[in-house]
């Protein structure tokens, strides 16, 4: 556990694991199952906490960007595990799909072993290229929408 | 005495029964699921979500097609849903000025950063009833472009000439309130009154908003802009010692504009009211910045003069589930209090009646 715990004192890996949490978060139950069902030496995953569903407050900031207040409620659903293998992961995501958030919390926790951090990363940029796509033809959309203002001149000369 | 009346045991579970055949209707047409009424109907979905206050696509159609599509039954059964869970706790508080803009014009200038985006907008549309939609004719692609630059916030580009008010800053150390967590008071400060806006009825806040442009309390209004997109929800994880994202939220914000002459403390400048609304809903996050101005009167030393400058009438009238409550409440088996309001006009009746007749008789004496 303390070698884990070292290993995550990197910001690098941090700041890269963060990344990680924010793509499961958004990866869809079919990736995750089937990223899971291509691992070969699965570690047995023991539950610690949940999976369990309940409400993060939501919080904007007054004119956008002023001092906070609360906007509203939001479900999430969240997960601890343990592999056998020692390293511990956490997953939480929006919405009440359970399965999803303890998928999210085993792919956590095998980033953090080196066996699988490989094809963790493979996993997160599948889910990476999916969200990039959709968010791009989004934006394509939305541009083709954008107003070309022409001015019609008037008036002698 | 106090007489407890059983008996509606059968009525109400036929009742029941009845109400669940109706919902489904014709048996020969096929039934709509959660992903159609999300998909198809995704405006009502979101008005359920801001107005019973939590975001959820799937939990909030499904509240629609258990009310009939009777929104304020729906908003009902999703805000008691909300009580069923525990709160897990904060997000950071969101980021718009990030936001994947879906829409965004501005009314204040023509040509900004980032431009008009019209995005999928009723405005401009003729109104007319749309025979296509009966027979389902197939629906062409949408048209796709290049994206141009950062969509910039208006507010940034006129805080930059100081004209302008800032964001909006509460007092040092002021801790934002919960009104899910606390009782209401009066005077309310303005982050509590933002959070009761944002669950607002849209029909209470539209009227009132109307109501100070036709000169109940006069704000001079502009659309500074208005966008509506997805923005990233965070949540701080104490064991990790960082935010992580949980996904994204479509949210709907609202910058008003609005003239204010100035006074002895202040320099004249623009004012802002703040709409921020969960899901797709302009109308209600325009209302909602109205409302909020409207409501500042404290601020700029106004005078309380309309019913929408008026904190405790607008936020203790403007959440739908508690009006249709104690509103709805009145059908309900009163016949106790009934009677008892009975036996008190009777012998009231009966005073009348007996002071009138003895009236009359002293009158008779008086002439004779």
């Amino acid at each position: 556990m303390d070698a884990i715990e070292e290993r995550e004192a990197s910001p690098e890996v941090a700041s890269q694991r963060r990344e990680g949490m924010r793509l499961l978060a958004r990866a869809t139950l079919a990736e995750l199952v089937g990223a899971w069902e291509a691992i070969a030496d699965k570690p047995e995953v023991a539950p610690v906490r949940g999976p369990e569903t309940g409400l993060v407050m939501v919080r904007g900031r007054i004119g956008g960007g002023g001092d906070p207040f609360n906007l509203g409620e939001a479900t999430v659903s969240r997960a601890t595990v343990r592999l056998s293998t020692g390293e511990i992961g956490h997953g939480q995501l929006l919405g009440t799909d359970k399965e999803r958030a303890r998928h999210a919390a085993i792919f956590d926790a095998l980033f953090q072993s080196y066996a699988h951090r490989a094809a963790v990363e493979t996993l997160h940029r599948q889910i990476a290229a999916r969200i990039d796509a959709e968010d791009h033809r989004k934006a394509e959309e939305t541009a083709a929408t954008r107003v070309d203002f022409f001015t019609m001149v008037r008036g002698e000369d | 005495m106090y007489v407890a009346v059983k008996g509606g045991e059968t009525a109400i579970a036929n009742a029941h029964r009845l109400l669940a055949d109706r919902r489904r209707g014709d048996r020969a047409l096929p039934s709509i699921t959660i992903e159609q009424v999300v998909e198809q109907l995704g405006l009502a979905v979101d008005r359920v979500m801001a107005e019973a206050s939590l975001y959820d696509c799937s939990l909030a159609a499904l509240a629609v097609r258990q009310a009939r599509g009777d929104m304020i039954e729906a908003i009902f059964i999703l805000r008691a849903y909300r009580t069923t869970l525990p709160r897990f706790g904060y997000s950071e508080p969101i980021d718009t000025a990030t936001m994947k803009v879906e829409r965004r014009v501005s009314a204040t200038y023509k040509d900004l950063p980032g431009g008009q985006l019209l995005g999928p907008t009723f405005d401009y549309t003729h109104r007319l009833l749309d025979p296509s939609l009966i027979v389902d004719e197939t629906v062409v692609e949408p048209a796709a472009k290049e994206p141009g630059e950062h969509v910039m916030r208006v507010s940034d580009i006129l805080d930059g000439e100081g004209l302008i008010e800032g964001d909006g800053e509460m007092p040092e150390g002021h801790v934002a309130g919960d009104l899910t967590r606390e009782p209401m008071e009066f005077p309310m400060p303005r982050d509590l009154r933002l959070q009761a806006l944002a669950r607002g009825d849209e029909g209470f806040l539209l009227a009132l908003a109307y109501s100070t442009q036709r000169g109940y309390g006069r704000t001079h209004p502009f659309v500074g802009e208005v966008r509506i997109g997805e923005v990233e929800v965070e949540l701080d994880l104490p064991e990790l010692g960082f935010a992580v994202s949980l996904g994204t939220i479509r949210v709907t914000e609202c910058q008003m504009v609005n003239q204010f002459k100035g006074s002895a403390k202040q320099p004249p400048q623009f004012t802002r009211g703040y709409g921020l609304v969960f899901g797709q809903s302009e109308r209600k996050a325009m209302s909602m910045s109205l409302v909020d101005r409207a409501l500042r009167t404290d601020e700029f030393s106004e005078d309380i003069v309309a019913p929408a400058q008026d904190q405790e009438f607008v936020i203790s009238h403007a959440d739908n589930v508690q009006a249709t409550g104690f509103v709805e409440h009145l059908k309900l088996p009163h016949y106790v209090d009934f009677q008892a309001e009975l036996d008190l006009v009777r012998r009231m009746r009966r005073e009348y009646e007996a002071a009138r007749t003895g009236g009359e008789d002293g009158m008779k004496e008086a002439a004779e």
